[in-house]
C-alpha cells in the first residue's frame, strides 16, 4: 500500500511540507573533521545532512557529536546503501537499522537513490545504474512502498548520475522517475549536478530533462562538483565525484530549477578532497542568496 | 546470469570483459564507460581500507598497499553496507599473503588497527565513579565472588612482535629505529571518553583482563594469570574509565 500524497502540477507549500520539514535554505554535509568547528562556532546554516550508514554504529564519537549538532540544527538523513533498485529483496536488517536511526535523531527528511549497490550478500559501495523497463519500475515501486511503510514516512528519491545505458531500457529516465513518484507517493530529491552530469553523458538537453521531471514533488535539492574524463570517442564524460567546487553550469541550472520549483532546502555535497569549513560555507552562502532571490524569506 | 549479477561480477573481477547489453548515446565503446563504475568500486574500497589501516599502509608504502588491497577486494568483497565493518579479515589475509612475508609483524599491526576501529565505534557505557569502586573494594568479604564489568570498547591483542611500539612510532612520523621488533607485546585497547587509547601491558595483566572480560570472578581471573601488579592494573582501568559494573554473583 502506498502513502498517498496529492499529486499536482505546481509546487504547493502544503505538498512540500508533507515531503520535507527542512527550511528553504542552504545546508552542508556534516564531515567528521568539522564536528568540533561546527559545535564551537555554530555557523548560520539551514541544516546538516549525514549519510545514514556512517551512523549505524553502536556508540562513540559519531553519535556523541551528531546528538549535539542535532540539538542545534535541522537534519537530513541520506542513505547510500539501501539498494532500492536491486534485483533481490531489500535487506530488512538494514531497514531496521534505518528505523532505529530515524527514531533516535528524528531527521526532517530521509532520502535514497534510484540505483542499486548490493548484489546478493555483496555490497559494491557505488550507486549503480538501472535498466528502465516495466519489471524494474514495478520492483522499485514495491521497494519504495516497503521503505515508506517500514519507516512510516514518505522518502525522497534522488535522480541518478549515470555513465552508460542499457539496450533493454524502454522508458526514458525522467518518465521512469515521474511514474515512480506518481505510484509510490515519494518525493524527489532533485540533484542538479546529477541532471547536468547525466545529460552531458547521454547527450540530453538539461533544461528539457529538468522540465520532464516531476518538479512538484521536489523536497530537497543537491548541488555538487564533478570530475571530467573522456570516453572511447574522446567525448566529455562527467563523473559525479563530489570532489570539486560546484561548476558554473550547475549553478546556472540551479537558478533555472529554482525558477520552476521555488525556494527548497539545498545541500552542498562534498565527500572527496574536503576543503576547510569556510570554503563550504562560502558555497552555502551563494546558494542562500539564490534561494532569497527565488522568494525564500530571510 | 541476471543483468546485475553480470555487472557485479565484472566490477569486482577486473579480468572480466565489460558485460553485454550496455550502450552509450554517442556510440562510444560501453567498456570505456563501464570503466568509471569499476574504478569507483575498486577505488572507493581501496580508499576505505587505506582509511582504516593507515599504519599498515605506512609500513609497506602506498603502491604496495593499494596492490595488496586490490587482491584482498577480489577475495573479500564487502558483505555489509557499513564501511566501518569492511576489512575485518584483512589481518588474516595478510598472514597468508606471500609478498608481505618480509614484514612479519604486518598482520598484527592490522589486528591492532582493526581493534582501534572497533573500540572507536563500540557501544557507550557509563564508568563507575571512583567512590563507588572504593566502597565495593572496601568490603573484603565480597571480593572473592566479585565480577568486574568492563567497557564494551575494551579489547586485548597478544603479539610476538613489538606491535604497540611499532604502531606508536607511526603516530609521529617516527621510524622503527630503536625498537626491538621481536619483543612480544600485549596491547590493551579502549575508548576513554571520545579517544581510543592503546597501552602496552604485561602478559599477566593481559591474561587477567581477558578472564574478567570472559566473565570470570576477580579470584578466578587472578588464579589463571601470570604474576602481575593488581593494584597498578586496577588503577589503570579506573583512571581510563574502563570499569562499568561491579557485582557479586555466584558462579553458575
Amino acid at each position: 500500500m502506498s502513502i498517498m500524497i496529492t499529486s499536482c502540477d505546481h509546487a504547493s507549500p502544503r505538498t512540500r511540507a508533507a515531503l520535507t520539514g527542512l527550511p528553504p535554505r542552504a545546508g552542508l554535509g556534516l564531515k567528521t573533521g568539522h564536528f568540533r568547528e561546527v559545535l564551537g562556532s555554530l555557523p548560520d546554516i539551514g541544516f546538516f545532512e549525514v549519510h545514514a550508514e556512517n551512523y549505524m554504529v553502536a556508540g562513540g564519537p559519531f553519535h556523541h557529536f551528531l546528538g549535539l549538532i542535532r540539538e542545534a540544527y535541522p537534519l537530513s538523513l541520506h542513505g547510500v546503501g539501501l539498494s532500492i533498485g536491486a534485483e533481490g529483496p531489500l535487506d530488512v536488517q538494514h531497514l531496521k537499522r534505518l528505523s532505529t536511526l530515524i527514531e533516535r535523531y528524528q531527521p526532517h527528511t530521509f532520502s535514497e537513490h534510484l540505483a542499486w549497490s548490493t548484489h546478493g550478500p555483496v555490497f559494491l559501495n557505488d550507486l549503480l545504474p538501472l535498466a528502465y523497463d516495466t519489471p524494474t519500475l514495478n520492483r522499485v515501486c514495491e521497494h519504495i512502498d516497503q521503505v515508506q511503510n517500514t519507516l512510516k514516512r514518505p522518502m525522497l528519491l534522488e535522480n541518478p548520475a549515470t555513465y552508460l545505458a542499457f539496450e533493454r531500457s524502454t522508458i526514458d529516465e525522467a518518465e521512469f522517475i515521474r511514474e515512480v513518484i506518481r505510484r509510490s507517493g515519494c518525493g524527489l530529491l532533485l540533484d542538479v549536478n546529477n541532471v547536468y552530469v547525466s545529460c552531458i553523458n547521454h547527450q540530453r538537453d538539461p533544461l528539457a530533462y529538468l522540465d520532464a521531471l516531476p518538479l512538484h514533488a521536489v523536497g530537497e535539492i543537491h548541488l555538487a562538483g564533478f570530475a571530467e574524463d573522456a570516453d572511447s570517442l574522446g567525448d566529455r564524460l562527467l563523473i559525479d565525484d563530489h570532489g570539486a567546487p560546484i561548476d558554473q553550469a550547475v549553478w546556472s541550472l540551479y537558478r533555472q530549477a529554482l525558477e520552476r520549483v521555488g525556494p527548497v532546502a539545498t545541500l552542498i555535497e562534498r565527500d572527496n578532497q574536503v576543503p576547510a569549513f569556510d570554503v563550504l560555507m562560502a558555497e552555502a552562502q551563494q546558494a542562500d542568496e539564490l534561494l532569497l532571490c527565488a522568494g525564500a524569506r530571510p | 546470469m541476471s543483468t546485475q549479477a553480470a555487472f557485479s561480477a565484472a566490477l569486482l573481477d577486473t579480468d572480466l570483459p565489460c558485460p553485454d547489453g550496455l550502450c552509450s548515446a554517442n556510440g562510444a565503446d560501453p567498456a570505456s564507460r563501464f570503466a568509471v563504475y569499476r574504478n569507483n568500486v575498486q577505488g572507493s574500497l581501496i580508499n576505505a581500507l587505506a582509511d582504516s589501516y593507515p599504519v599498515v599502509m605506512q609500513l609497506v608504502g602506498d603502491e604496495f598497499f593499494r596492490a595488496m588491497a586490490g587482491v584482498f577486494i577480489q577475495n573479500h568483497p564487502p558483505r555489509s553496507t557499513l564501511m566501518s565493518d569492511y576489512g575485518s579479515e584483512l589481518a588474516d589475509f595478510i598472514s597468508g599473503f606471500e609478498p608481505a612475508a618480509s614484514v612479519p609483524y604486518l598482520d598484527d599491526v592490522a589486528r591492532l588497527e582493526r581493534l582501534r576501529t572497533l573500540a572507536y565505534h563500540a557501544a557507550d557505557a557509563l564508568p563507575l565513579s571512583q567512590e563507588r569502586i572504593a566502597t565495593v573494594f572496601a568490603d573484603a568479604d565480597g571480593l572473592n565472588e566479585l565480577r568486574i564489568g568492563l567497557h564494551p570498547s575494551l579489547y586485548l591483542l597478544d603479539s610476538n612482535f613489538a606491535v604497540v611500539d611499532i604502531w606508536a612510532a607511526h603516530q609521529h612520523d617516527a621510524t622503527l629505529a630503536g625498537i626491538d621488533l621481536n619483543q612480544a607485546q600485549h596491547a590493551l585497547i579502549l575508548r576513554n571518553g571520545l579517544e581510543v587509547e592503546v597501552f602496552n601491558v604485561d602478559l599477566g595483566i593481559s591474561q587477567f583482563i581477558r578472564q574478567l572480560k570472559a566473565g570470570l570472578s576477580l579470584t578466578q581471573a587472578l588464579a589463571s594469570a601470570d604474576a602481575f601488579d593488581l593494584g597498578q592494573t586496577l588503577a589503570l582501568l579506573i583512571s581510563r574509565q574502563a570499569i562499568t559494573h561491579l557485582h557479586h554473583k555466584v558462579s553458575p
